[in-house]
This record gives C-alpha cells, structure tokens and sequence, in this order.
C-alpha cells in the first residue's frame, strides 16, 4: 500500500508500507492491505506505520482525518511530532 | 553650481545608500523563497482536505450540511481582519490594504463603525498604528504572529476567532489583504471568512461508498474548522508572501534610482571638474598676458 502523511507544514512520510495503525475516533484500527474505503477522523494519539522491511515509525498526532482508497492512504494529520 | 566637494559627499552617501537598498533587495528575494515554499507544502493537505469535504458534502442532505459556522444570528457586528506588515519599506503595500479597509467601511459599515458594531483586528504594525491612532475599534492586535509564522500560531488564534463568532460575539468576520500574484504585483482581496458559505460546488469527483468513521456528519462538523483553520493559514501566509515581493521590487525599483542619481551626479561632477581646471587656466594665461604685458 502506499501511504502519504501530510501536514499543512510538510509532508511527513511517504512509501510503501504493510500496515498502518492509527487512532480513530471510534477507537483504534488497523489498515492492512485492501482494506475497504474508509473515511476517517482521527484523535489525539500514536500513528504506527510498518514498512516494507517490518521496521515500524511512530508519529504522535493532535488530530486528522484518514482516507484509504484503492491501497492508497492519504493521512492529514494537524500537527506531527 | 555645488562645489566639487559637496557633489563627491553626495556621491558616496547615494552609492552607501544603493549599497543598502540592493542589500535589502537580496534579503527580500530570500524570504520571499522561503515563505513561498511553505504556501507549496501547504497545497497538498489544503487540495485533499477540499475534494474530502466537497466528496462528504455532495453525501449529506442539505439541511444536515447547515451548522454552528454557517449560521450567524444577525447582521450586526462586524469583525474586519486587516492584514498588513510589521516593517516598511514595501511601497503601497500597507497603504493598499488601509485605503481599501477605509472605502469598504465608509460604503458598507459607515452605520456600524457609527453604532460601535465595526471592530477591527489588526495583523501587521502598520495597520495597527494606522487604526489605533483613528477613531477605530480595535479587537485585538496580532501583529507578533509574522514573528513566528506558523500553522499552529495561526490555527490556534483562528480558533479564538471560531469561538468568539459561536459565541455570537460577531455575526460576520471579514479578510482584507494582498494576495501574492507575483513578486511585482498583489491583488488587494476583500474575502469572507465566517460565517462560511456553502457553495454549490456539487462536481461528483469519486463515486466509490466509503465507511465514514464516526459519520459523515460528525466528520464534516470537524473538517470545517479545519478548513477554516486553513485558509485563516493561506491568507497570512499569502499577505507575508506578498509583502516580501512588495519589498523586493520596491528595493529593486530604489536601487535602479539610486544607480542613475550616481550617474546624474557623476556627470555633474565632471562637468563642475572642467570649469574649474578652465578657470584655472584662464587665470594662468591672464596672469601671464599681464605680466608680459608690463
């Protein structure tokens, strides 16, 4: 799956990946290859991303919204750290 | 004529002063790089956050999609946002912004500025000196916000705008800034902010059923804030971007004076250089006549 994580500053990550965990608003789930379209508001929390080579990056949120769509994530996060 | 001394001071004071503006320029052309490249990191999110609102809205029924910032209680108190520098030396770019506040609130708001339902919220020293020197109601000032000109300072004090408009503290809170086109030209914006207007933009860009979580009313109540949030960023991006170009051809256009003022006084200098060595050798050969002449 491909993935792009975006702020309004800059583009946090880009690439290929495995999976992808993030903090929804109606709980935490998990986006693993096919997953259906899904639209997303995301909370306060920890978004894991696990690449290609099973290494996972941690990026703690405020806030966004996640759309996933044909094996292609787009994540606006409001501000990354 | 001045005398050769003076026009030499002259000279090197006007070559300082180039030195200064064409130093200045340089610094301008930088900034404006810099600020540029963040108004490009900002397109991606500001586009997706767009097509995912339009795609949320075209979904929804009309009456759900009306809400808190759509809706203003009256049509009474006014918050104008003027948006200018902290520094000088761009041209008319302050005065730009200023004459077209005063038109807009001497055609549309003169009854409210005459009520006290006009308040004014300054971005930029030189708004601020202008209006809190006049007869204005001033908001609140921000002008610290260019020191730091980031995402969170700006969302953070959008929100407070957000909030005061919720609180029926304002019915209408209004933009006016320079947009950047290029870095010779702005285009003086008059824009509305809140309450935000629901366009009919209703182009169907995916036709796939997502799963919205947690619906997709509660999504579009929290991506409008955010959007507001956005362009409340675009807009003092695009007027910090603009004041640098503003500034970069002021500096140009004052180094281009500068560099034909030296000419001017080069000349001048030459030609005030001959009559004098002329003078001197007519003195010489009159001095000689009348010494042979005895």
């Amino acid at each position: 799956m491909k993935i792009e994580i975006i702020t309004p500053e800059k583009k946090v990550y880009e690439g290929d990946i495995r999976s992808l965990k993030v903090p929804g608003k109606k709980g935490a789930f998990q986006v693993l290859k096919d997953h259906a379209a899904i639209v997303s508001t995301l909370i306060e929390g920890t978004v894991t991303v696990t690449d290609m080579n099973h290494r996972d990056s941690e990026f703690e949120i405020r806030g966004g919204v996640v759309e996933v769509r044909h094996n292609t994530i787009i994540l606006l996060a409001d501000s990354v750290t | 004529m001045a005398s050769l001394k003076e026009i030499r001071k002259r000279i090197s004071s006007v070559k300082s002063t180039r030195q200064i503006t064409s130093a200045m320029k340089m610094v301008a052309a930088a900034r404006l790089r810099k600020a540029q490249d963040k108004i490009v990191k900002l397109r991606p999110y500001a586009s997706k956050m767009h097509e995912l609102l339009i795609g949320i809205s075209v979904r929804i029924e009309e009456s759900e999609r009306e809400q808190a910032y759509s809706r203003s209680s009256g049509d009474e108190k006014v918050l104008l946002i003027v948006v200018t520098s902290n520094k000088g030396l761009c041209g008319s770019f302050n005065m730009n912004v200023i004459k077209e506040s005063l038109r807009i609130i001497d055609e549309k708001y003169y009854d409210r500025y005459r009520n006290g339902t006009l308040k004014i919220m300054t971005i930029g020293k030189k708004a601020f000196d202008f209006f809190s020197k006049r007869d204005f109601l001033i908001y609140e000032d921000h002008s610290s916000l260019f020191d730091d000109l980031t995402f969170d300072n700006c969302s953070a004090l959008a929100d407070k705008i957000m909030d005061a408009f919720l609180e029926g503290e304002f019915d209408r809170v209004e933009f006016i800034y320079n947009r950047f086109r290029n870095a010779a030209n702005q285009d003086l914006t008059y824009e509305n902010f809140l309450p935000v207007e629901t366009d009919g933009e209703k182009d169907d860009i995916q036709t796939e059923d997502y799963i919205y979580e947690p619906s997709k009313e509660e999504i579009i109540f929290e991506l409008i804030p955010k959007t507001l949030k956005i362009q409340f960023y675009r807009t003092v991006l695009d007027s910090y971007v603009a004041e640098h170009g503003a500034r970069m051809t002021a500096m140009h256009k004052a180094t281009d004076n500068a560099t034909e003022l030296i000419r001017d006084l080069n000349l001048e200098y030459h030609k005030a250089r001959q009559a004098s060595i002329t003078n001197q050798i007519l003195e010489v050969v009159n001095g000689a006549k009348a010494l042979s002449g005895q």
